[in-house]
């Protein structure tokens, strides 16, 4: 018993999230040590090390802030304020899952459409297929800046400038995995449905669509991550005021390390919990395809 | 002018005498003489007043375009597998085409249609831009990709592969960093590029530092999904050969890993780039690219901007490609590179 529990994933997660606890409490001291001490002896105030630990748990700015003053600015701007107030997390949480799923359903529809345009036209297949590669190895957060000012001259401002460069970075792990996907039944399937006659949009519709769907959600799990990085790293250039971007970009302008650190936690979070979503979805989907799960 | 008519000498080859695009000359000809067509359509474009272009020339871009396809078609339909280099070249060359075709259209309509060069600037003028700052770009290029990104690269892929090495001989890790490792190459992890700059201070240690913690956990998950890659059958092999950790580590098991290693290098050449220009965003010295697009585009010098972004797509591009290839030397015998 105790040894099947031993062998468990739960406790090897658990352990090795304490240890990183232990470590990060320990690096939280060391790196903010320097200040304070500084500061100590700027005041001539004395001092011993538990007093040191004790003001590194609890600086105002720290160099590196502990877990509990983090989890207490998480409480405090999450439920401390109400949701539709400039201060709260849910509310800049909201702004940013907002112009991920709106950029992530762009990206969605343009790479199955991409997808679907390769596997039947050759000339797509020749011509499209290198440049789609090819556009993922521009640094397109590089560009986000470029998208946000253009489409803000001519404007466009709010939610779309952020979604389309979620889009663009979804769109690739959606196109390849779907091109895959579309080519994944095998030719005696492909014979067999030649046989029946069918036409090609039957082949479309009852063999290679479905024999598609377990790459379709590989690739979207993939795809909303990265969707909700383009949304944050849209919400950084252009000013923007709201969004996990924006309070990433002002913690870092005043210095307010604990504000930085939250609004990675729930970016984390929310990467999280999105692709949770897509595994339930997923589950959901192949149970009603009759997959054994 | 006499140009401009040269595609029309060309689609009338391909009407009259069917049998020309079955042919590699009779392919090069009606390739070459509709690409004139194009080059006579800037042309006029770029000599014509703003404004004064009649709606003849669209039809004609739009013709042309047909054309274009066209011949993107039979190229495409050509049987590669027959001589490599010919099979090679095609393969090249119709993606060139393609690209060709939507730089055609950037600069037929921004010129054509004068669309403000704050928006938009025509590919010509980036060509110019980029031309006329050279010396700039390739300081910019030194700061941000040798200094930064490579360092950053090298450090963050090395690190996860020996810790994924380490791991992988303690059951204990496997199960609990495994899961972490997923979770954390899910998260945004350019998230602490402010962190890094508040560290590391302005230069290139903080980008490097933001590079290697995007770099890192792509690198561990793929290396330890490779590691577990090797079957039974071969590991009892060679341990029927007496073979120790070590023979078997690096006879077997990295041999095995390999295609897995390089799939992470390969996404951690574009995100290595994505975290150090992301990084400069917030706060760089006077030089390196997230730090001229950002400057540029404040001063409103478009080009400058967009031949910055020019820089980046080629080195990723390049950086890609060089990974690409050092992929097909190292594990040219993995059935994923067997052709038909």
């Amino acid at each position: 018993m105790l040894n099947q529990f031993l062998k468990s994933s739960f406790f090897s997660i658990t352990t090795v999230l304490a240890f990183t606890a232990l470590i990060w409490y320990a690096a939280a001291v060391y790196l903010n040590s320097a200040v304070l001490i500084d500061k100590y002896e700027r005041h001539k105030v004395e001092w011993d090390f538990s007093k040191l630990v004790d003001d590194a748990w609890s600086m105002d700015r720290p160099i590196m802030p502990a877990p509990h003053q983090i989890f207490f600015d998480l409480k405090k701007s999450i439920f401390g304020y109400k949701i539709n107030s400039k201060r709260s997390l849910v509310y800049h949480g909201w702004v940013t899952i907002s112009s991920t799923m709106v950029g992530f359903a762009m990206g969605g529809v343009l790479g199955i459409l991409l997808a679907v345009g390769i596997v039947h036209v050759p000339t797509l297949n020749k011509s499209v297929l290198p440049w789609i590669i090819a556009s993922q190895t521009i640094p397109i957060l590089a560009i986000a800046p470029m998208i946000i000012v253009v489409l803000g001259a001519i404007g466009v401002t709010g939610l779309l400038p952020k979604a389309i460069i979620s889009a663009y970075l979804c769109f690739f792990p959606i196109a390849i995995g779907m091109v895959k996907g579309l080519r994944s039944p095998e030719p005696m399937h492909l014979d067999l449905m030649k046989t029946y006659n069918a036409t090609k949009s039957q082949v479309f519709r009852k063999l290679r669509w479905p024999a598609s769907t377990p790459f379709l959600f590989a690739s979207f799990k993939v795809s909303i991550a990265i969707s909700l990085v383009g949304a944050i790293v849209g919400e950084l250039p252009a000013g923007a005021r709201a969004g996990l971007g924006a309070r990433l970009l002002t913690g870092s302008y005043y210095g307010q390390t604990v504000q930085i650190w939250s609004a990675l936690f729930v970016a984390s979070f929310v990467a999280g919990s999105l692709v949770l979503l897509m595994t339930v979805l997923e589950r959901k989907v192949q149970k009603r395809m009759g997959v054994q799960a | 002018m006499l140009f401009a008519l040269l595609p029309l000498l060309g689609s009338a080859i391909v009407l009259f005498r069917k049998g020309a695009t079955e042919q590699m000359l009779g392919k090069i000809v009606i390739t070459i003489l509709i690409l004139c067509g194009s080059m006579a359509s800037l042309n006029s474009v770029h000599s014509a007043e703003s404004g004064t272009l009649s709606w003849g020339i669209w039809l004609y871009v739009l013709t042309l375009t047909g054309l274009l396809w066209a011949v993107m078609g039979f190229w495409s339909k050509v049987d590669t597998r027959l001589n490599i280099k010919i099979g090679i070249a095609i393969n090249l060359l119709v993606p060139f085409l393609f690209g060709g075709m939507l730089l055609y259209f950037w600069e037929m309509i921004t010129v054509g249609f004068g669309v403000p060069q704050v928006l938009l600037p025509p590919p010509s003028m980036i060509g110019v831009a980029f031309g006329n700052s050279l010396e700039t770009l390739w300081a910019d290029f030194q700061q941000t990709f040798m200094k930064a990104v490579l360092a950053g690269f090298f450090m963050g892929c090395g690190s996860g592969f020996v810790v994924a090495v380490l791991v992988d001989k303690v059951p204990f890790l496997q199960r609990g960093l495994l899961p972490l490792g997923n979770l954390a190459s899910a998260l945004p992890i350019v998230g602490v590029a402010p962190i890094m700059v508040m560290w590391f201070g302005f230069d290139w240690q903080s980008k490097a530092a933001v590079v290697i913690m995007m770099t890192f956990f792509p690198m561990l998950v793929n290396t330890l999904t490779g590691l577990k890659a090797t079957e039974r059958m071969e590991l009892d092999l060679m341990h029927s050969y007496a073979a120790n950790y070590w023979q078997m580590l690096f006879k077997v098991r990295l041999p095995n890993a390999l295609p897995f290693i390089f799939n992470a290098l390969k996404i951690n050449s574009t995100l290595a780039l994505i975290g150090a220009i992301v990084a400069e965003f917030f706060g760089t010295p006077i030089v390196g690219m997230g730090f001229r697009i950002s400057t540029e585009i404040g001063r409103m010098n478009v080009d400058v901007v967009w031949a910055s972004i020019a820089v980046a797509a080629l080195s990723g591009s390049l950086f890609y490609a060089l990974l690409a290839l050092l992929e097909r030397q190292f594990t040219g015998w993995h059935p994923s590179f067997r052709v038909g």
